[in-house]
């Protein structure tokens, strides 16, 4: 019998039905990984145990080695690198052509658009932002208008195309919304059509300056990744946010992570338990012009800016789904699978069931001690049999 | 096969071949390569503990230290080797010969009882006394005709797995 690789999208779905959340996890975001970890899949003979059970240790092996040789967790962060076309005679001068086109007309044409738009974004939000200081309701009609301006600059900077389709999202309270993540630039693709207010980790660098000064005014949430306490205040700042009647529209990326854009890795359960609507975003890239994939342990968003500014355009397609609501007796984590699978579906990417943050830290020695348990047990249960 | 290089050629592929004795066809050489390329991010040759670890699936196994320690510092050929056990190809006595050597850890060819103790404390954790390990092992050594001091050598191990259904079988993604 051969052992195939597990096909991530097969029943877990009968598995995610029947979750249920552990209250003792101190990790409160994260859903109970055990849940979805393949449990051993041979069964245990209930025969009397012999020596021949004790040293037959392949099925434990067999599950290490198709982790060697395959795993779901690395297929979702892969970055597909661009298939070299210009390996002939004539293709190779086209190839050169292009280049030449990229770097020494389009690029610096950007470069020039994107200046121009920063002209004249700051040369309107600062005094906007100094001078109507008394009259917020104005001043932040105006400062919302400005972001979405530069925003649709940064889009020209790359040729953009985009394509919305759906219903355009308004400002409403008690409504959230949810996107699949790809690379920062998702943010300023959304935000050009609509100011949303962003939850986002601090970043260093410039990128941090523009957080900490312009995207201030649209209301953003900051949070650090490594801070566990940081989550106790970050949810009770959602929740106000949400609540709130004047606010931007909230926008929260729930894998909490850069994905490649072929998969969903799980979402996380904060943004489904604010009982609030969800109105999920599902945006996908076309990877012919460019692979706008974001690695950020291969490369600094500077970098990945000036090769999305190098490229021949950046074609993405945004779908603005139907809102959802939390059935009733459903979980958060059920409703955020729930809201996964739409999203998914609606992009074309594959679900799988890892946590994004497995990125950055070690999976819990939970994990490796329930397969520890259930063999143990096994071991006494077959002991006493006769 | 220089590390820099991330293509093999003909010759490369068939000498790994001829090293796991044809237990992998050639596209399944090319695809391990290319997993091998893609585990081994910094590309020194060999893939580190960090980045065995850094794969959750493999990182929660109970045996992934014992799998570790064999697989540490292989280049690709001896990676392949190392694998080669997996393969539908591969005979019984190659896959038994893989199960002798995760618990014949200091590698001198005998397995003694402490030996079976730790494969067992590993796959049992907490959840299993040590008196209780070491009773059940008494016991079924017993049973099957060993003393608690009994070396066993290969030809146990074949002896006693060698005639049962043993399933190790790994299924190498072919795009």
């Amino acid at each position: 019998m051969v052992i195939s690789q597990r096909n991530p999208l097969s029943s877990r779905t009968s598995k995610m039905n029947k979750l249920t959340t552990s209250s003792s996890e101190l990790d409160l975001d994260r859903p109970n990984i055990e849940d979805y970890l393949p449990t051993d899949s041979i069964p245990q003979p209930h025969a009397k145990l012999r020596l021949r059970d004790l040293l037959d240790i392949s099925p434990t092996l067999t599950e290490a080695a198709g982790a060697i040789v395959d795993d779901s967790f690395t297929r979702c962060f892969k970055s597909n690198p661009p298939e070299p076309w210009n390996w002939n005679i004539y293709l190779f001068p086209l190839w050169c052509l292009g280049v030449v086109v990229r770097y020494g007309i389009l690029f610096p044409g950007r470069v020039l658009i994107l200046t121009i738009g920063w002209i004249i974004f700051l040369s309107c939000y600062i005094p906007v932002h100094v001078l109507l200081k008394g009259h917020d309701k104005l001043r932040k009609r105006l400062e919302r208008a400005l972001v979405e301006l530069i925003c649709s600059f940064f889009v020209a900077s790359w040729t953009g195309v985009v394509k919305y389709h759906g219903p355009r999202p308004c400002a409403r309270p008690k409504q959230v919304f949810v996107a699949n993540h790809t690379s920062m630039i998702d943010f300023i693709v959304l935000e050009q059509m609509t100011a949303f207010a962003v939850i986002m980790q601090k970043h260093p660098g410039w990128v941090g300056l523009l957080q900490s000064t312009i995207l201030e005014s649209v209301g953003c949430i900051w949070f650090n990744r490594s801070e566990a306490k940081d989550r106790e205040i970050v949810a009770r700042k959602l929740r106000e946010h949400v609540e709130g009647t004047d606010n931007n529209p909230l926008l929260i990326f729930p894998e909490g992570t850069c994905v490649n854009n072929n998969y969903t890795v799980m979402f996380k359960k904060g943004a489904f338990e604010l009982g609030a609507t969800v109105c999920p975003i599902a945006i996908k890239y076309n990877k012919i012009f460019v692979d706008a994939f974001w690695n950020s342990r291969k490369q600094s968003f500077t970098t990945h800016l000036l090769q999305l500014m190098t490229s021949w355009a950046v074609v993405c397609d945004v779908w603005y789904l139907e809102p959802q609501n939390m059935k009733p007796g459903e979980t958060a984590i059920e409703f955020a699978e729930r809201v996964r699978g739409i999203i998914s579906a609606r992009a074309g990417l594959k679900m799988v069931p890892w946590d994004g943050y497995l990125k950055y830290s070690r999976p819990s020695p939970k994990h490796r001690e329930s397969k520890q348990k259930s063999f143990a047990e096994s071991v006494l249960r077959r002991l006493e049999e006769k | 096969m220089g590390n820099t290089s991330s293509m093999l050629t003909q010759y490369d592929i068939e000498e790994v071949q001829e090293h796991c004795n044809n237990t992998f066809s050639q596209q399944e050489i090319a695809s391990l390569y290319q997993r091998f390329c893609q585990l081994d991010r910094n590309s020194g040759g060999f893939i580190s503990a960090d980045e065995f670890l850094s794969v959750p699936e493999f990182a929660v196994n109970p045996l992934s230290q014992r799998l570790f320690r064999m697989v540490d510092g292989l280049n690709f050929k001896e990676f392949v080797a190392f694998l080669s056990a997996f393969s539908s190809r591969a005979t019984l006595q190659h896959k038994v010969e893989f199960i002798f050597k995760v618990y014949d850890f200091d590698g001198n060819g005998k397995v003694a009882f402490s030996d079976l103790l730790d494969v067992l404390r590993d796959l049992t954790g907490q959840f299993i006394s040590e008196q209780q390990r070491e009773l059940v092992l008494t016991h079924v050594l017993e049973e099957a005709g060993y003393k608690k001091d009994s070396l066993l050598v290969l030809s146990d191990f074949m002896k006693i797995l060698g005639n049962t259904g043993l399933k190790m079988e790994v299924e190498v993604p072919v795009d």
